[in-house]
């Protein structure tokens, strides 16, 4: 009895030790990311963002300037016990210890010494979420003293922009989908299930087959570059996936609740908007978070419709540009990574019930 | 009842049907929907005109925009029903299901189903769309070296890429189930389904990133790599190991997606009856037995489904790869390609012929998909 205890109990460790090291494993990514976001810009270039946590660094304790300290470089010196040549300091030597390592040139450098310490790197600041945010120019304070002046990013204007592309394009198609729901669950209409059956088709269909015919109907319609041309697009691309959900759903609600609304006299207009969408709340958070989250972060098509247009840029184009214009430029890229990680986040995390059961609806999506 | 519905009319001094019949009637709501129709139409076009030409902050054009939209579609549903409601008590029946189902018929049609005609038409065309060239696009697409080297890549997606989020979900899914911590393992492995892909570029470029030798790298991998004796990598744009270093990018798929499969694997091992499991143990059954002849037969059907999503998925991977290579350094795939030749190259034929390429290969999904809604239901 007491051996399968101590069984279960190593086989408890082991699912746990697993369990969190693969977490571990998918976290690391992100939160690097995140903790080098709030680095400043010259730190994320020369450390790593693990040097936030406690670690051992030579740190230096003192600087002595030679002159005053009456050392002749072209000899041998002797700083803390340390001894060497210009040559020798100018790499670094080591004692008991200590680190003795010239910084600047011969004749007006100077000396630091340096003690291998515990230390963490906790320079913390926001000029990299001020810089990706703001449209204005941001100006830096090099280490010399002089000013360094940059244009901001403007993602606050995108993310402004993501918000007009992304709710009218997770909301449109969640009512047009509702309403063709209905009609295919309680109306009769001819060719009921040909439109079905188009829509099942059109569940996996990729979205690249329809870019080419609708750039070039956007063109003569002079939707090009425009939000709505966007949001049609979505919901045009989103549609069979969100009729498909709803239909399944509002065919399920119980019959009775709607033949007793006809017999009081209701049309079927009233029937949809007093009973059907309030009782399908669920099934329709489901979708919108879903459909919201790949609206949001949707990349190829807003690049295709929208354009190079930098007034409508939404943030994932804009994170994209930078990536392509600026790739080394570290502390931009995390904190403009972030910024647009921060909605699509709050979003999940607050609702990721309804996303979770979503999912299982169903979500073969083209 | 009979008497009830033979006195409320004319209880309440109006026949129903009266103006719906009397020449008045009719044409003041002829008026009405005329009326309505035109302030609609003033409010979608004032609408999208402001919209087009405004220079006014982001913040006010996009709560504009948000309130425009919403207001635009729910009114064109509401007036077009009320016109058809107008109509004899016959044509409001006959009508009105195409009121509600057409929006969603319309756009389906114009977005979807129409274009995958119009682009197998293009893809027939030379890229000036005019010289008819019959199928030299699609001879182009299966004997040029750099879409072969497309295709390739994208295998390499479709199978790594599949299998890393169907194993490490599936292992994900049974090591939760047992553990203490399930709930808060399982939200940290399914966070990375909320992060755009441009943003996992950037998430794995800075995990890749490399700096010369000799001085401290940034990046987690190369500073690992350093610590333990090597040399700093270029991982994915390493040109030296074509193709393998694509599995460095598809990894940012396993990662994003592994999430995906958990969350389904995990509910559908919820689904199987703990008495067997349990029975099996008894018998003394292992661990390992337990999940390779219980729990995989028990939810094939899942792994099956969860499976043919990642690979659909793979199969149209863009933004990493643009984001993160821009196609060189031998990661093309199909999607980066059709974008590449319709609109860099500007070549719409070739590059139409690459998406007809790409809706080929989901054809057997699509087809499974209709046998079973034809034999789940009598529509």
């Amino acid at each position: 009895m007491g051996s399968k205890k101590n069984k279960q109990r190593t086989n408890a460790i082991i699912v746990n030790g697993a369990l969190f090291l693969l977490v571990l494993l998918w976290t690391i990514p992100t939160f690097g990311l995140f903790v080098s976001s709030f680095r400043d810009r010259i730190d994320i270039q020369t450390t790593g963002w693990w040097t936030i946590f406690p670690h051992r660094e030579w740190a230096t304790t003192a600087e002595i300037d030679p002159r005053e300290a009456g050392l002749d470089p072209d000899g041998v010196m002797t700083i803390e016990g340390v001894q060497g040549t210009f040559k020798e300091m100018r790499d670094g030597i080591e004692g008991d210890g200590v680190r003795v390592i010239w910084i600047g040139n011969k004749r007006i450098g100077r000396i630091e010494v340096q003690k291998y310490t515990w230390t963490v790197n906790w320079n913390f600041t926001l000029d990299n979420y001020q810089q990706v945010l703001g449209g204005k120019e941001f100006t830096y304070e090099r280490p010399d003293g002089t000013i360094e002046t940059v244009p901001g990013d403007n993602f606050w204007g995108s993310l402004w922009n993501s918000l007009a592309v992304s709710i009218p394009a997770t909301i449109i198609p969640i009512l047009i989908a509702a309403f063709a729901g209905y009609a295919f669950a309680w109306m009769s209409f001819p060719g009921r299930k040909w439109f079905f059956i188009m829509v099942i088709a059109l569940l996996v269909v990729p979205l690249q087959i329809a870019l080419v015919p609708i750039l070039s109907d956007y063109t003569k319609l002079g939707l090009n570059g425009e939000f709505l041309g966007l949001w049609l697009a979505h919901t045009g691309f989103g549609l069979p996936l969100a009729t498909y959900l709803l239909y399944n759903y509002i065919r399920d609600l119980p019959r009775e609740i709607l033949e007793s609304a006809f017999i009081d006299g209701a049309s079927h207009f009233t029937i949809f908007t007093r009973l059907i969408l309030p009782l399908s709340v669920p099934a329709l958070a489901s979708f919108a978070i879903f459909q919201f989250l790949w609206v949001w972060n949707d990349y190829l098509v807003a690049l295709i419709i929208l354009g190079g247009n930098r007034d409508t840029m939404v943030v994932t184009m804009r994170l994209a540009n930078m990536v392509g214009s600026r790739g080394n430029d570290w502390h931009i890229l995390t904190a403009g990574a972030f910024v647009t990680m921060i909605v699509p986040l709050v979003v999940f995390l607050s609702l990721q019930r309804f996303f979770v059961r979503g999912l299982m609806a169903g979500s073969v999506k083209g | 009842m009979e008497t009830r519905l033979k006195i409320e009319p004319t209880s309440v001094g109006v026949d129903p049907d009266a103006s719906k019949t009397s020449a008045v009637g009719v044409a003041i709501r002829f008026l009405i929907g005329i009326g309505l129709i035109a302030v609609m139409g003033l409010f979608l076009v004032a609408g999208f005109l402001f919209l087009r030409d405004s220079t006014l902050p982001n913040a006010i054009i996009a709560i504009v925009a948000i309130v425009w939209g919403l207001g635009g579609a729910a009114l064109l549903f509401w007036v077009f029903n009320w016109i058809v409601e107008q109509f004899s008590d016959e044509w409001t029946a006959r009508l009105q299901p195409f009121v509600f189902v057409g929006p969603a018929i319309f756009l389906l049609a114009w977005y979807l189903a129409i274009p995958s005609v119009r682009t197998f038409i293009i893809s027939l065309y030379d890229r000036d769309g005019v010289t008819f060239i019959g199928l030299q696009n699609y001879v182009t697409i299966f004997t040029d070296r750099q879409m072969i080297e497309a295709f390739r890549n994208n295998l390499m997606w479709i199978v790594f890429g599949t299998s890393l989020s169907v194993i490490f979900g599936l292992l994900i899914a049974v090591l939760a189930d047992r553990s203490n911590a399930e709930r808060t393992s399982k939200s940290f492995i399914f966070l990375p389904m909320a992060i755009s892909f441009v943003g996992a570029g950037v998430i794995w470029k800075f995990v890749y990133a490399i700096r010369p030798e000799g001085i401290p790298q940034i990046g987690i991998l190369n500073a690992i790599v350093v610590a333990l004796g090597g040399t700093p990598q270029a991982w994915f744009v390493d040109t030296n190991i074509i193709p393998w270093n694509n599995i460095y990018l598809i990894v940012i798929m396993g990662w994003l997606q592994t999430g995906f499969a958990m969350v389904i694997f995990s509910a559908a091992l919820k689904g199987i009856p703990t008495e067997i499991i349990e029975a099996a143990r008894v018998d003394g059954a292992s661990e390992l037995r337990i999940f390779f002849q219980i729990m995989i037969p028990s939810i094939q059907g899942t792994i099956i489904t969860v499976t043919t999503t990642i690979l659909i998925f793979a199969l149209k991977i863009f933004d990493i790869v643009w984001v993160m290579t821009g196609g060189q350094f031998g990661t093309e795939v199909i999607a980066t390609a059709f974008y590449r030749q319709s609109f860099v190259a500007r070549n719409a034929g070739l590059g139409s012929a690459i998406a007809v390429v790409l809706l080929i290969t989901v054809v057997p999904v699509m087809i499974y998909n209709l046998r079973q809604f034809g034999k789940e239901r009598a529509f």
